[in-house]
């Protein structure tokens, strides 16, 4: 119990995530999954981040850079509590043997032991703990401390463990769970006395907490227990009446408590506690053996008739738990128990075990009780649970899968004949750009060579160019056949020139001025065309790659996942086997006891008749 | 008679003084290499998982149009969130309703991926609409409008939520 108590407590210590600058909003996301108890995606999520993190060539540049060592430390917790030990022990690992400050490595080092310790390796839990060195995390401590005495137990090392419990004692959280280990360990440790001592301080500490309460009535039940071994009635029957009534121990503690007046030769009295006991659930072991009790201390006070009747009712309800149990067998080797352990509805009740055996068709699961309670039948139980959860992914997987080759076929399908047509258009626009941008350039240039030569017949306007042209040609046409041109003719035409010239010449500055606008103003409709060009390559090669380069990826997804599948089938079958075999074997364990109780009850039912009767004929007799 | 009683005291002590007895009865090997074989195929499934995560992203996702919109609650916030709805160039994108766990989850600080889409580049409205319930079962109701403007790279949204109101990142 102390085992479970702790792995309770330690299971994911639930860290929160860093509210305050919180840079990672996906590692966020991991947290947010994890509170919820969704360790697969949380714990894909952290790891995809944490991928993404390690391929980036600046680190330092990624949101996750911040919370690195948290997510490194969350990831092993997440796995821990998804129960992959070896995974978690590796991501633990890493961060030990990584360049990382003193606390964080004493803290990984912790979880490290903490999980051996869990996964039931006490030498090397022990081994970690050896390795912390140095300062250690103020928030863990008090949980060191006590894993520490947690695994010096498991490894038999009383004495040492006894030790470090004695400082622990004022520690909060630790109420009742530290006085409780600490009587253990003296106790192993041969301080019977002295263990005791602490087992009674525990028994009688007063608490809200329900987890207090239960370490009570357990070191009430296990001192109560030794002190009836030992024959110590008088105080075993005053321990272990400090139980409470409605606690889990309660059905035990009051079978005990009967036995120690019985011992005691206190019939009347024993029968107070064990008539409580009989009028509980019929299937709990104490609750049966109170039913073969309550006669035995009928016919010790020499009321046979009455212990003959109600060995008579016990034998009756034996039986009918007896046909229960052999129907509950039938049912689990017919696979109904595994069937009501995948209900959905029961998985959001914090009581499902119990709700269990209201389903029609189940075995009756108060037989087993103590076994799901069990380390292994829970171990293997979750396996069982995670594995469905795991082939319900496969199979949404696939259908997702489906889902995308119809969206690639799609896609395919409307861009296949439209794509030829772009790229031709986009091939002409293109070169068309080119030109045009070379063109720009050249402008550019030429503008800048004018700041240093000016050249006001580069600026010419279009009509005034057309205007020499025409002038030019009209000097050709006169002078074609080798006669000079009429000097009427050429005063005039070098008057055009001069107007010409005189224009170019004196409007040069402001020409040159709103040439590097216009240059400016190109330069702008160059960047918009440079951004549509981008956009439109990066859309382009986007619709390619809607559709092209995920056959390979798909098919081989396709594969692992139906090799997968395959595997959980197998995995599940066996693990489903296991868990029927265990319900089995402990059905059939209560149920051989029950037929030993029923052949007791029988001759104890014989015998009760034969002495009522002999004291009816005594009594005959003497009248 | 005498020793059946004995012996169901001795029962009682045993039953106490050991944690179980079921595990003994059960081939302690056999369970570990199952729960071994069990831990390899989550291992496989998270591989798995990575994979089709990324194909998932690239296929419907692309990073020049992909936006996702994730929600917190500001830090200390201990009123009741009921619902979430978030709208994007005015249309509903995501619309969400809060389970206990949900809400406790993000008490302890713990971010939400309301919604992951696409947008073109360039400027989109973005719309939140918040209901709960505050610490004196006052009904609570907060909209708020924000523009965000999607460039090449995955665009992420922040939205923190607080009883004084609204903001993003």
């Amino acid at each position: 119990m102390t085992i479970l108590i702790f792995a309770a407590s330690s299971a994911w210590a639930g860290n929160p995530a860093p509210k305050q600058g919180l840079r990672d909003l996906y590692f966020g996301e991991a947290f947010y999954l994890a509170s919820q108890g969704d360790w697969f995606d949380a714990i894909s999520r952290l790891d995809t981040e944490l991928a993404q993190h390690r391929g980036v060539d600046e680190p330092e540049r990624d949101t996750l850079y911040y919370h690195v060592n948290q997510a490194q430390f969350a990831v092993g917790d997440f796995e821990l509590s998804y129960r992959m030990h070896q995974r978690a022990g590796r991501a633990i690992k890493a961060v030990i043997e990584g360049k990382v400050e003193e606390p964080v490595r004493n803290e990984a080092i912790f979880r490290l032991a903490r999980m051996y310790f869990q996964k039931d390796q006490p030498v090397n839990a022990q081994s970690a703990l050896e390795r912390i060195k140095g300062a250690i995390p103020a928030n863990i401590h008090s949980d060191l401390v006590f894993l520490r005495t947690q695994i010096l137990m498991a490894n038999g090392r009383f004495t040492e463990a006894a030790v470090i419990l004695k400082d622990l004692q004022d520690v909060k959280s630790l109420e009742g769970l530290c006085s409780y280990n600490l009587g253990i360990a003296l106790i192993k440790a041969g301080k019977e006395l002295e263990g005791r001592q602490y087992l009674d301080r525990t028994g009688q500490i007063n608490s809200n907490d329900a987890l207090v309460m239960a370490i009570k009535d357990k070191a009430n039940l296990v001192l109560g227990s030794k002190l009836l071994k030992e024959k110590n009635y008088e105080v075993a029957k005053q321990v272990l009446d400090r139980v409470r009534m409605n606690g889990p121990f309660s059905n035990q503690a009051l079978l005990g408590s009967g036995w120690a007046d019985a011992f005691l030769g206190r019939f009347e009295k024993a029968m107070v506690p064990w008539s409580i006991l009989v009028t509980r659930e019929v299937t709990d072991a104490p609750a049966q053996e109170a039913m073969l009790a309550v006669p035995y201390a009928y016919g010790k006070l020499n009321v046979y008739s009455r212990a003959a009747l109600m060995y008579g009712s016990a034998l009756e309800k034996f039986g009918t738990e007896a046909d229960k149990l052999g129907a509950s067998i039938k049912s689990v080797h017919e696979g109904r128990f595994l069937q009501a352990l995948l209900r959905e509805e029961l998985k959001q009740d914090a009581d499902w075990v119990v709700k269990l055996r209201k389903l029609p068709q189940t075995p009756e699961t108060y037989y087993l009780l103590e076994l799901m309670a069990s380390h292994d039948f829970q171990e293997s139980l979750k396996n069982y649970l995670d594995l469905e959860q795991l082939r319900k992914r496969l199979e949404t997987w696939e259908r997702d899968l489906d889902a995308f080759k119809d969206i690639i076929e799609k896609r395919r399908a409307y861009y296949e004949p439209l794509l030829p047509a772009i790229d031709r258009e986009f091939r002409r626009l293109d070169s068309q750009m080119r030109l045009r941008l070379e063109q720009r350039d050249r402008i550019a240039k030429r503008l800048k060579a004018m700041l240093v030569a000016p050249r006001p017949d580069y600026l010419a306007t279009a009509k005034e160019r057309i205007i020499s042209e025409k002038i030019t040609l009209l000097e050709r046409k006169l002078t074609a056949g080798g006669t000079a041109v009429p000097s009427e003719v050429a005063d005039r035409i070098k008057g055009l020139r001069g107007v010409l010239h005189w224009n170019i010449y004196t409007e040069y500055d402001h020409r040159f001025t709103e040439a590097h606008k216009h240059l400016r103003d190109l330069n702008s409709e160059v960047e918009l065309l440079k951004r549509q060009y981008t956009a439109f390559v990066r859309t382009r090669q986007a619709a390619t790659q809607s559709y092209e380069g995920y056959d390979d990826i798909i098919h081989r997804q396709a594969l692992r996942i139906q090799a997968s599948r395959e595997k959980i089938g197998q995995l599940m079958a066996r693990q489903g086997n296991m868990l029927e075999t265990m319900a089995a074997n402990e059905l059939s364990r209560r149920l051989e006891r029950i037929k030993e109780f029923q052949i007791k009850a029988r001759f104890a039912m014989a015998d009760s008749y034969d002495r009522a009767n002999r004291v009816q004929k005594q009594e005959k007799v003497s009248k | 008679m005498f020793r059946w009683l004995i012996g169901a005291v001795l029962g009682i002590a045993v039953l106490v003084l050991s944690i179980t007895v079921h595990g003994q009865e059960t081939a302690k090997e056999q369970v570990k290499g199952l729960d071994e074989q069990v831990q390899e195929i989550k291992s496989d499934l998270l591989g798995i998982a990575a994979e089709l995560n990324q194909l998932e992203e690239k296929l419907l996702y692309p990073s020049n149009t992909q936006v996702a919109v994730f929600v917190s609650l500001a830090g200390g916030e201990t009123f009741r969130l009921d619902s979430v709805e978030i709208r994007l160039d005015g249309k509903p994108v995501a619309n969400h309703l809060y389970t206990f766990k949900e809400l406790e989850a993000l008490q302890k600080g713990g971010v939400q991926r309301i919604f992951t889409g696409n947008v073109r580049s360039g400027e989109h409205d973005l719309e939140v609409f918040v209901i709960g319930k505050t610490g004196g079962s006052t009904d609570f109701k907060k909209a708020e409008r924000f523009k965000i403007n999607k460039d090449v790279a995955p665009k992420i949204v922040g939205i923190t939520l607080a009883v004084e109101g609204i903001t993003i990142k």
